[in-house]
């Protein structure tokens, strides 16, 4: 049908690239497979007049649920975060929630792994464990209005 | 002024460049695309010097102006404008070139009104730009509400592309009306398959903009679905990024191989290519999707492997140019492995503004597969990064490869030469360009790395030491931005020459079409049945988008309503 002819060098040079593309795509499928490795996500909704007045949201904080492990509710709003500071010791494990009640943001700690989309009507999650000490900024990495610039927060890992 | 009717037959071998002008009909529709283009690009690059300049610290703005409604400018001028008008106008030039020389009536009919469509479209939605009501960036994610005209431009813009499509269809299926049983010219097969991938494309954005903004602006409805109109987006605004690519693969393909004086490699193997784009780059936007809630983590992973599989038409590319390369320093006596390199015509800026493109194209085909690569896109999703990336992938190999169109085609369209000295200053151009790209995007993905985000005005995050390591870069950036601003206005100033004064030639311009290699190796019958293709291309979508935007439907998200933030 498709009889297309092809130079026996391009031949090679497509069995090398198509090769390393699926072994590639093979890493990428194991990682998140088997070392669970994937990227935020999750189909919790909430409306988002609802937020201030809704549990969790209602009272945004970083909760401690076991050793070492910590729960951080965030409300990513037009220009701040709620709470705009966070503190825990180093080795912690931090499941994030966070969503919006008014337009699109980001949640993305610089030098770690954290980096989420924040959409209204939706909750974003992503667990993160801190290691290394010190004060870690968060920042908002998408658009949200004149004031974008300035929407920061912190963390800071004792 | 000379009306070319029927194009003699193809002299076989490395023919001089084919005799032939445009229609003066034509060469009006073609100019007037153009035009268009070079005003945007021109708009878009001063955004750019003051935005550029802004961000790294160098100047501050006037009151009267913001950097994000200057980003807003900078991003649908460029990325939307620019490159649609001077994609249609070089799609055009060589289709009525090589379907019998020209467009009939009823086609230049068609292309008018697309282009008035296009254009009261475009000066619709720069109008509320400028005025602040608009200051949503080009891609006008919901809820941040723009004025309704922003929207209505937008649209008007994307069906008036639509008719820009049906005139090369319907020339196309004039010329195989008048020609049956033939293989249709490369340069026509391939702009059909363009103008395909984008009306299949924009029906995403089409559907975003007339069913969810367009009413919810007005207030007519008074809630919008986020998550849907973010997916209805990426559907096409990836696709987008093969719109802007695939023509300057036609122009590698098939118009290069005659200015180097060389052949087509093959007619066949660009064909097989362009399909694979057709099918491969639409079921795949969840990947700028990636870090995004209410889309299940399996369908994310299936778009990334169809994204992934554009590499093959990509590797293909790249073979066939070095070949193609290789074969006309052959032709033309090359001996030993490498000495065709040294016969390729480096001092052609036709020539060599592509191919500064062409290498920028491996950086940031390896930088787009890092972005794909489902758990790595997390180190780099909207930072500098991902700017950095597309300032490499489409400001230098796509636009580069514009820069090297326009040399010729402005003047082939004015009946003008070419002249030595605007060939050498275009040699200037392409490498001011070219370096200054270099620093800048590369200094975009360094700090990118360091976790600087995208779309953000001058900020030190009161003085946060991350911001620190930013610095040094933001001194290049900000060298680089008057670099590539310098370079858009030298091309510009070089353009208004060759339109304008440039000495006039006294034959026909010349309108460079590469022949193949070898005639008697015909394509396949099958590569043209288009609805085959088409249907296979709906086949993927369905799979990849069905079960999760009828998901984003069936349990909706509770909706926002309008707001503006800026
Ligand atoms: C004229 C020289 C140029 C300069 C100095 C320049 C500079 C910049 C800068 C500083 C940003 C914004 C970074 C940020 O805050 O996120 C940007 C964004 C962008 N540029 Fe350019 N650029 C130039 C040319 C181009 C060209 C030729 C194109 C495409 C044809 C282009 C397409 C874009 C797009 C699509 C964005 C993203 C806008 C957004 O995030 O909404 N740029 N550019
Ligand atoms: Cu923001
Ligand atoms: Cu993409």
């Amino acid at each position: 049908m498709l009889n297309i002819h092809l130079p026996r060098y391009e031949r090679i040079w497509l069995w090398i690239g198509g090769a390393s593309l699926v072994l590639f795509l093979i890493i990428l499928a194991l990682l998140a497979l088997l070392g669970d490795l994937n990227p935020p996500g999750n189909m919790r909704m909430i409306a988002p007049e609802a937020v201030r007045t809704t549990p969790p949201f209602d009272k945004p904080g970083l909760k401690q649920i076991g050793p070492n492990e910590y729960r951080a509710t965030v409300v990513a709003q037009m220009f701040t975060f709620q709470p705009a500071s966070m503190t825990v010791p180093a080795g912690s494990t931090v499941h994030f929630e966070v969503t919006s009640p008014d337009v699109v943001h980001g949640f993305e700690i610089p030098g770690t792994n954290v980096n989420m989309m924040v959409i209204p009507g939706h909750i974003t999650e992503f667990t993160y464990t801190f290691r290394k000490k010190g004060d870690h900024l968060i920042v908002c990495n998408e658009y949200c209005g004149s004031g974008h610039q300035v929407m920061m927060g912190s963390i800071t890992v004792q | 002024m000379n009306e070319t009717v029927r194009e003699p037959a193809r002299p076989d071998g490395p023919a001089p460049f084919e005799r032939g002008t445009f229609d003066r009909r034509d060469r009006a529709l073609i100019l007037a695309h153009l035009g268009v283009s070079f005003a945007a690009l021109l708009i878009g690059a001063l955004a750019g010097l003051f935005q550029g300049l802004q961000r790294t610290g160098f100047i501050q703005l006037p009151q009267a102006v913001g950097y994000y409604q200057l980003l807003t400018a900078h991003g649908v001028s460029l990325a939307l404008i620019f490159t649609t008008f001077f994609i249609i106008g070089f799609l055009y030039s060589g289709t009525a070139k090589t379907l019998d020389g020209r467009f009939r009536p009823f086609e230049r009919a068609l292309a008018w009104i697309g282009f008035v469509l296009m254009t009261a479209g475009t000066v619709m939605s720069l109008l509320m730009i400028l005025t602040n009501d608009a200051t949503v960036l080009y891609t006008f994610y919901a809820p941040m509400r723009a004025a309704p005209w922003f929207y209505i431009g937008l649209a008007l813009v994307i069906v008036g592309s639509w008719f820009s499509g049906w005139t090369i269809f319907a020339s196309y299926y004039r010329w195989k009306k008048a020609h049956p049983g033939e293989v249709s010219p490369l340069f026509a097969y391939m702009s059909v398959a363009t103008m395909i991938l984008w009306i299949i494309a924009t029906l995403g954005v089409a559907a975003e903009v007339l069913f969810q903004l367009i009413p919810w602006s007005f207030g007519w409805t008074a809630r919008i679905n986020v998550e849907l109109s973010r997916a209805l987006f990426w559907y096409f605004g990836h696709p987008l990024v093969y719109f802007w690519l695939l023509p300057a693969y036609i122009y590698w393909y098939v118009n290069i191989p005659q200015i180097i004086k060389g052949r087509l490699f093959s007619d066949s193997l660009p064909r097989l290519t362009f399909l694979l784009f057709i099918l491969y780059s639409v079921p795949v936007g969840f990947h700028h999707q990636l870090m995004e809630p209410g889309i299940g983590a399996f369908w994310k992973f299936l778009q990334i492997f169809f994204t992934m599989i554009v590499v093959v038409p990509s590797l293909m590319t790249a073979f066939a140019m070095l070949a193609t390369f290789e074969l006309s320093g052959r032709l033309k006596g090359a001996k030993g492995r490498f000495e065709w390199v040294r016969k390729l015509p480096w001092k052609d800026v036709r020539f060599f503004a592509p191919v500064l493109g062409m290498a920028m194209f491996i950086p940031a085909g390896a930088g787009g597969v890092v972005n794909a690569s489902y758990q790595m896109n997390q180190v780099v999703h909207n930072t500098l990064w991902v700017t950095g990336h597309f300032h490499m992938a489409l400001a230098t190999t796509v636009v580069s490869t514009f820069f090297g169109i326009a040399y010729w085609l402005v003047p082939a369209l004015t009946n003008r030469k070419l002249t030595r000295g605007a060939n050498n200053l275009g040699i200037l151009q392409s490498w001011l360009w070219f370096l200054g790209m270099l620093l800048l995007a590369g200094s975009m993905h360094i700090v990118g790395l360091f976790g600087e985000p995208r779309r953000t005005a001058y900020t030190t995050y009161r003085d946060h030491p991350v911001v620190e390591v930013w610095l040094p870069y933001w001194q290049v950036m900000g060298v680089a931005t008057v670099f590539v601003v310098l370079s858009v206005l030298l091309f510009l100033g070089i353009v208004v020459y060759l339109w304008a004064f440039a000495p006039r030639l006294e034959t026909a311009a010349e309108y460079p079409i590469g022949t193949p290699l070898d005639p008697a190796q015909r394509p396949p019958r099958i590569l043209e049945r288009w609805s085959l293709w088409i249907a296979v291309t709906a086949v993927l979508i369905l799979v990849a988008y069905g079960v999760p935007v009828w998901e984003m439907l069936q349990n909706p998200e509770p909706g926002s309503p309008p707001i503006r933030s800026w």
